[in-house]
């Protein structure tokens, strides 16, 4: 009866929209942070959300849209196929790792991977900004100097959440997916080119 | 555990010596039936026959798996069923809705997958790949994963080559070919399972008119075409060099290693069947092999057209020098 009462006072029933809205905000922002500075700590694997991975990934597809009128001559990805790689694979390698026999539950490791390819959408957002400047060989480096880096951090992140639900003798299988899902979305990325 | 170390014994010495091989397959039902009767098979033996009869219309002879019940009516039914069935009784099964029964097409180590990966690249003369490699565990993981790298390692380097190719003219503006993902996924991903299937039809036609000592099941035809496509994704990536001889010489490679893979598995196969059946199942085997190889690189790849490259008069020579 007693815990009945205190769950009623805890309750977010009573308490106004903006709190509601501001804690999980701060929720979503805490997990980025965890994600920008990798370390051992289950914060984002205990208490999970998608709203970081739902941001994420429309972000990333919206600025993989290119600006072009005439559709047929446009090549590169559009938003529901960014949309659909991005949680197809993360659906695909999620039951990869489930299948080798990780201790990691379904919507643990879709949150993680949602909220790895924080460090992508970083280096898309640089991208457009450095395709601002003039064309050539050294807007091309710099690009893919910063694709290279953001790519290696989702990586070092993805797996210092990941790696320790895995049985031993089968991290290397469980963590090779997610290598090529996030060398996918570089690619997607370094290859842009606003029309 | 004796019959496991048999097996494999009996696996490696398969190819050489036709005869003692089958003495040594219809000596097993014996072995086994005493071994699951002493062990395993006591506990659980009333409620694998209740599940039995629900299950058998599905079941399929070749699959390595089914309950203990089953696999008991079958050994005492008919005596020459083959190695996997053997095997199969040691697996713990469940039914096909539960996810621990997807989970036992997963169950590899990495080294396992190694070993299977550098067999592939490594071909044996004279050896079975599913008898070496597989040993009545086929995995789903290798295919799969083998399949997914192919898929973007073709529609990645097919943009490169073809960013490269025009690289130096001016009026060149390089666009993303994005749906080249989406063709790739639907030629991979359809031949690396609706050949196998047609092929484990084909067998399991063959077998019904024809004993043959060597059967393979569905499974165990997917893994060997995903791990012989495994040879591909290298090849893909080296086809970015914009040069014809270069790529054809790759393709040739490429396609002697995984072919010669693919026609020692399916020999044993198919060896005491019709002799003109058995060569046309091979030469279709190694056909349709290269109709995808040739078909990926036809397709993906722009071909170097030189009259626009600078090099011009270097690329004749070039292409000499390699093909020599």
């Amino acid at each position: 009866m007693r815990s009945h009462i205190r769950e009623f006072d805890s309750s977010t029933l009573n308490e106004s929209v903006q709190n509601t809205i501001m804690r999980d905000l701060k929720a979503v922002g805490k997990k980025f942070m965890h994600v920008l500075y990798p370390r051992k700590s289950n914060t984002l694997l205990r208490d999970w959300d998608l709203w970081g991975p739902l941001i994420l990934c429309v972000t990333l597809a919206l600025m993989l849209q290119r600006s072009s009128i005439d559709s047929e001559k446009d090549g590169g990805p559009q938003f529901a196929e960014v949309f659909v790689i991005v949680w197809f694979g993360a659906v695909t390698i999620t039951l990869n790792s489930k299948l080798l026999g990780g201790n990691i539950s379904f919507f643990q490791s879709l949150c993680v991977l949602g909220y790895c390819i924080l460090p992508l959408t970083v280096a898309m957002l640089v991208c457009r900004l450095v395709l601002l400047a003039e064309p050539g060989p050294i807007n091309f480096m710099v690009r893919l100097f910063v694709v290279i880096v953001m790519f290696a951090w989702s990586i070092v992140a993805s797996t210092a959440f990941l790696a320790d639900s895995q049985p031993p003798n089968r991290k290397a299988l469980a963590i090779y997916p997610v290598f090529l899902f996030y060398f996918v979305i570089s690619w997607m990325i370094l290859t842009f080119t606003p029309q | 555990m004796a019959a496991v170390d048999d097996l494999q014994f009996e696996g490696a010495e398969m190819d050489t010596n036709n005869s003692c091989g089958a003495e040594r397959v219809d000596s097993h039902p014996m072995r086994e039936f005493g071994d699951a009767a002493t062990s395993a098979a006591n506990p659980g033996t009333t409620t694998i026959h209740i599940e039995g009869p629900s299950e058998s219309p599905t079941h399929q002879p070749g699959l390595p798996r089914g309950s203990g019940g089953e696999e008991d009516d079958e050994l005492l039914g008919n005596d020459d069923s083959d190695k996997t069935e053997l095997l199969a009784g040691q697996k713990k099964s469940s039914p096909f809705w539960t996810f621990e029964y997807y989970q036992t097409f997963f169950d590899v180590d990495t080294y396992q997958v190694f070993d299977r990966i550098k067999g592939s690249l490594l071909p044996i003369p004279g050896k079975n790949f599913v008898r070496l490699y597989i040993r009545s565990n086929p995995d789903l993981y290798g295919p799969f994963w083998i399949c997914a790298t192919l898929v973007f390692a073709i529609a990645i380097s097919g943009n490169l080559s073809n960013f490269l190719i025009h690289l130096g003219e001016k009026t060149y503006h390089y666009v993303p070919e994005f749906r080249k993902v989406s063709i790739a996924a639907t030629i991979i991903y359809a031949y690396a399972w609706l050949v196998p299937l047609a092929l484990w039809g084909f067998l399991m036609w063959r077998n019904s008119k024809v004993m043959n000592i060597v059967s393979y099941s569905f499974l165990e035809i997917v893994c060997v075409y995903g791990y012989s496509l495994f040879i591909y994704i290298p090849t893909a990536v080296l086809w970015i060099i914009p040069q014809k001889a270069v790529r054809w010489i790759l393709v040739m490679i490429a396609l002697g290693i995984s072919g010669s893979v693919l026609a020692m598995t399916f020999w044993p196969a198919v060896r005491e069947d019709n002799r003109r059946i058995a060569l046309a199942t091979i030469g279709m085997i190694v056909l349709l092999h290269t109709l995808l190889s040739v078909g990926c690189l036809a397709y993906f790849f722009d071909a170097p057209e030189m009259d626009h490259l600078p090099t011009t008069t270097v690329a004749p020579n070039q292409t000499v020098g390699t093909a020599k």
